[in-house]
């Protein structure tokens, strides 16, 4: 059974979202780099790129295949992790700590559609099958 | 729900994630895949190939229905155990299948086809047969495990009560032989050593069991796909299938000319595409910049489409992406591949790229 802190927010499309003020923090969940496998290549957005909530923004590369990220929110790119160009595996080890990128909230609304992690537990069960 | 293999409950248990390969429900890893693609190339692991098909072709034409069907030539083939790598072409030249076929004595020859292309196989070699005295029988309830690596003959061995294990360290490369009612070849699909096992399903789960027991891990097909591609082995459908010939897939090498008489199925159509000339080849690909190249990117040149990638992956062993491409003859030594609309810089190089668990 994959982790999903209950401090989190999730999306059905399998990313976390942890947020402070008016900064939101977002990777994959645990589930989701687990059905990717071996992480060799992470594509982060440019700083300073706005996205709409749903957007892809994002790429994960396992051995397996490339996955697009989709931004759970809208608002502006403030900073990306720079170090998983070096070790992408940090995804597949410690994925709550391994953020791709930070976004500034353009419409701290959305973040109420997202999912609590109980609701995203009973997605990614149901994704298993 | 797919067809299941002997091995299917211990694959299960050992945690592996199933997938559905050609029809099958087939273990695509167990934990990690890098971890089991190095696995083969610096010890030895196990793979179910049970979904392989084996089809014994016996009775007294049989040598010369294989020299027809197939484009190798079978006359290279006069030692009992010897194994020959070929394809199976269409009258058009292009390839039905790829295989290998091993020459059991004057009446009966053994091939191992492809899985997903059991169907077809089966009746584009029932349809050919037709004016032959041969026999077509797919031996009933077989299992077959894949064991390489660099300590894969030894640990296979121990498997064995002797004088089974030393006859089995006997073995030359790419010959086989039955050893009581289990047919051994040394042959693989990884560029390691090792041995590829036919035998009784009744007996898969408990040579399944011993060989790990000798610390033979098992190794799902996602390792055996970055292993071949290294080792620069062909699959089929992704590097060549009906719509390409072998002479543009890197396959030329195993198409017998000579003699010339020799009529084999697709000679005609091949003959004429060598008078003519090709205009693509299989090369290998590796990325210079970060990003992993996959199936079907297009590979670019002066800005143009030259080509497109048949089977990418990532290497482990050269901790790069690799790739093989079908591109233009007359290629240079980098080119562009268009990964997501940016165009990144790959190497043309010869293949393998990896041999006995090191870079080439």
């Amino acid at each position: 059974m994959s982790n999903v802190p209950a401090e989190l927010k999730y999306t059905k499309s399998h990313e976390w979202v942890s947020v402070d003020g008016d900064i939101a923090t977002v990777g994959i969940t645990d589930h989701a780099q687990d059905l990717l496998g071996d992480m060799v290549f992470i594509e982060v957005p440019d700083v300073g790129a706005t996205f709409s909530k749903g957007d892809d923004c994002a790429v994960v590369e396992s051995v397996k295949a490339a996955s697009d990220v989709y931004s759970p929110v809208s608002g502006e790119v403030v900073e990306v992790n720079d170090d998983l160009a070096d070790s992408p595996e940090s995804v597949n080890s410690e994925p709550y700590q391994s953020w791709l990128f930070k976004i500034k909230l353009s419409d701290a609304s959305e973040l109420d559609e997202m999912l609590d992690a109980n609701a995203y537990s009973g997605v990614a069960a149901d994704d298993s099958h | 729900m797919g067809k299941q293999t002997p091995l299917y409950d211990k694959h299960v248990v050992m945690g592996a994630k199933m997938v559905d390969f050609g029809g099958w429900d087939m273990p695509l890893r167990y934990g990690s895949q890098i971890e089991e693609h190095n696995q083969v190339r610096t010890d030895a692991g196990m793979f179910d190939v049970s979904h392989m098909s084996v089809v014994d072709f016996t009775g007294p034409d049989t040598r010369e229905f294989l020299r027809k069907v197939f484009a190798n030539n079978v006359d290279r083939l006069t030692t009992p155990g010897k194994a020959l790598y070929t394809c199976m072409l269409k009258d058009d030249g292009f390839v039905l299948d790829d295989l290998i076929v091993y020459y059991m004595n004057e009446n009966w020859f053994r091939v191992v086809f492809n899985a997903a292309t059991h169907d077809k196989d089966l009746a584009w070699v029932q349809e050919q047969a037709k004016p032959f005295s041969i026999e077509i029988i797919e031996p009933p309830n077989m299992a077959m495990i894949a064991v390489q690596g660099p300590n894969a003959r030894v640990k296979a061995g121990a498997v064995f009560d002797e004088p089974i294990r030393s006859e089995i360290a006997g073995l030359a490369p790419f010959t086989a032989a039955y050893f009581g009612d289990v047919f051994i070849s040394r042959t693989g699909y990884t560029g390691e050593d090792g041995f590829e096992i036919i035998l009784p399903a009744s007996q898969a789960s408990d040579v399944w069991r011993s060989l790990y027991g000798e610390g033979v891990q098992p190794i799902g097909l996602a390792a055996r796909d970055t292993l071949r591609l290294e080792a620069g082995m062909n699959l089929y459908g992704a590097d060549m299938d009906e719509s390409t010939s072998p002479l543009e897939s890197g396959l030329g090498w195993t198409v017998a000319w000579e003699p010339e008489g020799r009529d084999f199925i697709g000679r005609a159509a091949l003959e004429k595409t060598r008078s003519t000339g090709t205009h693509k080849k299989l090369v290998g690909l590796i990325l210079e910049e970060r990003g992993v190249l996959r199936n079907h990117q297009k590979v670019v040149v002066n800005g143009l489409d030259d080509g497109e990638i048949t089977s990418g992956g990532f290497s482990p062993t050269l901790g790069k992406s690799i790739a093989f491409a079908r591109v233009s003859n007359n290629i240079g030594g980098t080119c562009k591949v268009n990964i997501r609309g940016k165009h990144v810089l790959a190497t043309v190089v010869k293949l393998p790229f990896v041999r006995n668990g090191k870079p080439v």
